[in-house]
């Protein structure tokens, strides 16, 4: 493995560049993937047969939290990363750890948001919008799902073995996936929730 | 549990089908323990994470799939041979076409091609390897288990039965109430996502890894082509995930995407499918396209005419591949406006493919031309090609569509494009590049059998149905009556059918025969190349080269022979990197099978299961800390020294 020391560390191998530029070819496939889920939802916004429509539906309250939640650990993935480039192991775990905990919030009200929905007897089954809801949000809420097993799973290797090429790699690329969520989640937020509530 | 989910209830042919696999299962294995091959194979093949044996088992299963897929189309045909045939039933016949198509386009064509790439792009470019050798060898079996998982659905449950289009309402579970459509979901959905990470590992590959001096406008046109290619497969593979995705939703859990009550909206299927079906088509040609510049330039001992041009128009199509999808369904009422655009977007596809059509030409145009087998193919897709691009220009029209839409005339044009675009050049390219992977040519003169065999039959089977399509003979019906008088063109047709079965047989004859008889290679360039992989040994050695080469021109291997420049120094030999095996991807695979399997008859509890397997294999393969191994220069030198000596290692 030869190392470039004028690179930042998770730059610093062949290996490394190629892996981070192959996750950016990767978010590039991200984005067909949940623009065809918004076209589809878009397409059934307002088929909503016999069951409810967005307006009816959505409540303002939890989704200011959700949007909270992860906006902020956007921000502070941005702190762990900052924190893993001047070597700081400890404060790049600690901001890691608020990430992932954000996200479980978030995670974890979307749960609710569901249950809330079904109780109300707006389910899968309910009708095209409701469908192409569930399944846009769940979508994104199994992205979030994944990237917090996936950053824990960091977390484990970056307390084992520290900063190194391999784990500043991995953690840098798990930066730009919680970013991507969070870009999908303003799209979210605005044209389902915000034209929703109007 | 319902049992009676899984049985199929069938004809004798089906049960013949099920006994003749469960023997040839038994054969394997029995095999495998007598001759002790279960530790060769575990570690040469299934935990391998070189790319040119991940080529090489995907070309393998693609021939596999290819007899597969032949053996419907002959079921077919032979039920159409003559009126009112009793051979298949009509729901046996729905299945035959529907799994002719999948497998045809998804586990053929597209796996032959992805294998051609995994053999040559490395070494076209001066590589090592492959970006992501661990994650090539993820794609191979999500592929294969895809695969896999398909074709067992003949003898378990049954096959999807929708044709390959799937339209909604007919694949909702209200209308095709057996497992089939579960099969489709699930089996294209894994192989899919292997085919995702196949496009991700080589545009990586390709941008990132070509030798030194290879610029963009350097690079070989096999290499161009296979680079658009996986860029239309990572924009337009997502579009397919989402729609088999919501296929599974509506099919397994009633959510209410497709349905015709609720809201749901049958069309939306149908676009979804297009927006990446249409994308697909190209995704199997352009790298046809590619191949063959490769073949005419080397025969025609001259430089690729228009190179830039053909980069370009490639470019084009690639944009213009995702702006026509609604071709496919005029008739469905969709209005003057948008049939117009489709229309025209449609047809301006035919101007940067003439571009090619007549490059190829000028190339060949006073070349010193040999006829060898991979050239022939390349001069019969030609005019083929084109009555397959005139044809398709007549559909384009959408007034005339609705005459012909749906027929015979429809089923002629697109095996009239497929069969030259793909078919013809993946088989070239196996030709034209057998002598790179094992190290000997295929007999000529058997090839050249096969090619006469191929190219004839094939225009006897498919040119009749341009006027059967004209006469009114519907596309996908299983049988017709004596007065409708299309049984003479059938019958034909049908014959035709039966030439291709041969021309294909003798294909695999001459790769028997010549494994056993040809002489070995000893050049290691035996067609007087003119791109890279022709610089390095045949067959390769693990590492592909002792020494990566410079690159200073295109056709980089030709002119260092033409001016005698060394494409590398030979006493730089240094150690290798090289990543290291591992059963893990296969493990994966097996897992996503189960998976997939498991929803299929919505047994849960495996599938849960089965999930969570997932997710810890990719948390298993995350902890990872192997980095591979070094082979020393004194390996290397050794290496070579016995590889020049034309022994094998
Ligand atoms: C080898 C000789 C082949 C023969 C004799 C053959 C024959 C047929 C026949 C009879 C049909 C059914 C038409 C109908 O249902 O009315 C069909 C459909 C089809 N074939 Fe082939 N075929 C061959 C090769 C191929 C190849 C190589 C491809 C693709 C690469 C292909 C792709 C398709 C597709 C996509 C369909 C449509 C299936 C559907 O309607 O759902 N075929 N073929
Ligand atoms: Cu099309």
């Amino acid at each position: 493995m030869k190392i470039d020391a004028s690179k930042p560390l998770e730059y610093s191998t062949e290996e490394n560049s190629n892996k981070i530029f192959g996750f950016w070819v990767f978010l590039g496939a991200e984005i067909p993937l949940f623009a065809t889920l918004f076209t589809v939802y878009f397409v059934m916004v307002n088929r909503f047969a016999s069951g409810p429509s967005a307006s009816e539906l959505f409540k303002i309250g939890p989704v200011l939290i959700e949007t909270f939640l992860l906006l902020s650990s956007s921000f502070t993935i941005g702190l762990a990363i900052h924190a893993m480039r001047h070597g700081y192991k400890k404060a790049m775990m600690v901001f890691m750890a608020i990430t992932l905990l954000m996200g479980l919030g978030f995670i974890g009200i979307e749960i609710d948001e569901f249950f809330t929905y079904v109780h109300e007897g707006a389910t899968l089954q309910t009708s095209g919008f409701l469908s192409s809801l569930f399944v846009l949000l769940g979508t994104h809420g199994a992205h979030v799902s994944f990237g917090f097993l996936w950053g824990a799973g960091i977390m484990i290797q970056l307390w084992r073995h520290g900063i190194t090429p391999a784990t500043a790699n991995k953690a840098f690329i798990f930066s730009l996936f919680w970013h991507f969520l969070d870009v999908v989640w303003i799209f979210i937020f605005s044209f389902v929730y915000l034209k929703g509530l109007m | 549990m319902d049992l009676d989910k899984f049985k199929v209830h069938g004809e004798p042919l089906i049960y013949g089908a099920m006994v003749s696999i469960a023997l040839a299962t038994i054969g394997i294995l029995v095999g495998l323990t007598y001759f002790k091959k279960w530790g060769y194979l575990w570690r040469e093949w299934l935990t391998t994470v070189d790319h040119k044996k991940i080529g090489v088992m995907y070309i393998l299963a693609a021939l596999l799939m290819l007899f597969r897929g032949g053996v419907d189309a002959m079921m077919m045909r032979l039920q159409t041979a003559a009126p009112e045939m009793k051979f298949l039933d009509a729901q046996h016949y729905n299945e035959v076409f529907t799994t002719h198509g999948l497998i045809m386009i998804l586990f053929m064509a597209m796996p032959f091609i992805i294998g051609l790439m995994n053999v040559i792009i490395p070494l076209q470019i001066g590589a090592r390897d492959v970006a992501f050798p661990r994650l090539n060898a993820v794609s191979f079996w999500l592929f294969f288990m895809g695969a896999m998982l398909l074709n067992i659905s003949f003898v378990i449950g049954g096959s999807p039965d929708a044709g390959w289009s799937a339209y909604f309402p007919l694949a909702s579970l209200e209308f095709s109430p057996t497992v089939g459509n579960n099969y489709y979901s699930l089996a294209l959905q894994i192989s899919g996502i292997g085919t995702l990470i196949t496009g991700v590992n080589f545009i990586v590959t390709i941008l990132k890894m070509r030798a030194p001096g290879m610029k963009l406008m350097k690079m070989p046109m096999f290499t161009w082509s296979v680079l658009i290619t996986n860029v239309i497969i990572v924009f337009a593979f997502p579009v397919l995930t989402v729609a088999l995705a919501l296929m599974m939703f509506d099919r397994l859990f009633g959510s209410q995407f497709f349905t015709m009550a609720n809201g749901g909206m049958d069309m939306l299927w149908a676009n979804l499918f297009w927006v990446w079906g249409h994308p697909e088509v190209y995704i199997v040609i352009l790298p046809a396209f590619g191949i063959y510049s490769e073949i005419i330039a080397t025969f025609s001992k001259k430089n690729l005419y228009g190179y830039t041009s053909m980069v370009f128009s490639m470019l084009i199509i690639s944009l213009l591949s995702f702006l026509v999808w609604a071709h496919h369904f005029y008739t469905m009422g969709q209005g003057a406006m948008v049939n117009s655009f489709f229309s025209i977007t449609t047809m301006a596809i035919a101007v940067p493919t003439g571009v090619k059509i007549f490059n190829w030409l000028f190339t060949l145009r006073k070349g010193r031309i040999t006829f060898t087998t991979p050239m022939l193919y390349t001069l019969a897709f030609i005019p083929i090609f084109t009555i397959g691009g005139v044809t398709g220009v007549m559909l384009a029209m959408a007034s005339a569509d609705y005459q012909y839409h749906n027929t015979m005339f429809l089923v002629a044009h697109f095996h009239y494009v497929l069969i030259p675009g793909a078919v013809f050049a993946v088989i070239a390219g196996f030709h034209y590049w057998f002598p790179k992977v094992f190290g000997f040519r295929l007999n000529e003169r058997l090839g050249k059998h096969s090619f006469w065999w191929i190219v004839i039959s094939f225009n006897v089977t498919f040119f009749p149905l341009f006027f059967l399509g004209l006469m009114g003979m519907t596309r996908r019906t299983y049988t017709y009556s004596e007065e409708s008088g299309f049984g003479p063109l059938n019958m034909l047709s049908f014959v035709g059918a039966v030439g291709l079965a041969i021309g294909f047989l003798l294909l695999v004859y001459n790769i028997y025969w010549s494994t056993r008889y040809m002489p070995r290679d000893t050049t290691s360039d035996p067609w007087d190349g003119r791109t890279l992989e022709w610089a390095t040994h045949s067959p390769m050695p693990v590492y592909n080269f002792a020494i990566v080469p410079t690159v200073q021109t295109r056709d980089a291997l030709w002119s260092a022979k033409q001016d005698n420049i060394p494409l590398y120094d030979d006493k730089k030999i240094t150690k290798i990197h090289m990543p290291s095996n591992t059963g893990k991807p296969f493990i994966l695979g097996v897992i996503f099978f189960i998976l997939g399997f498991s929803l299929v008859f919505s047994l849960w509890i495996p599938a849960i299961l089965s999930g969570i397997g997932v997710i810890v294999m990719l948390a298993f393969m995350s902890f990872d800390r192997d980095h591979g191994y070094y082979i020393s220069a004194e390996e290397v030198i050794a290496t070579e020294k016995k590889l020049k000596r034309g022994e094998t290692v």
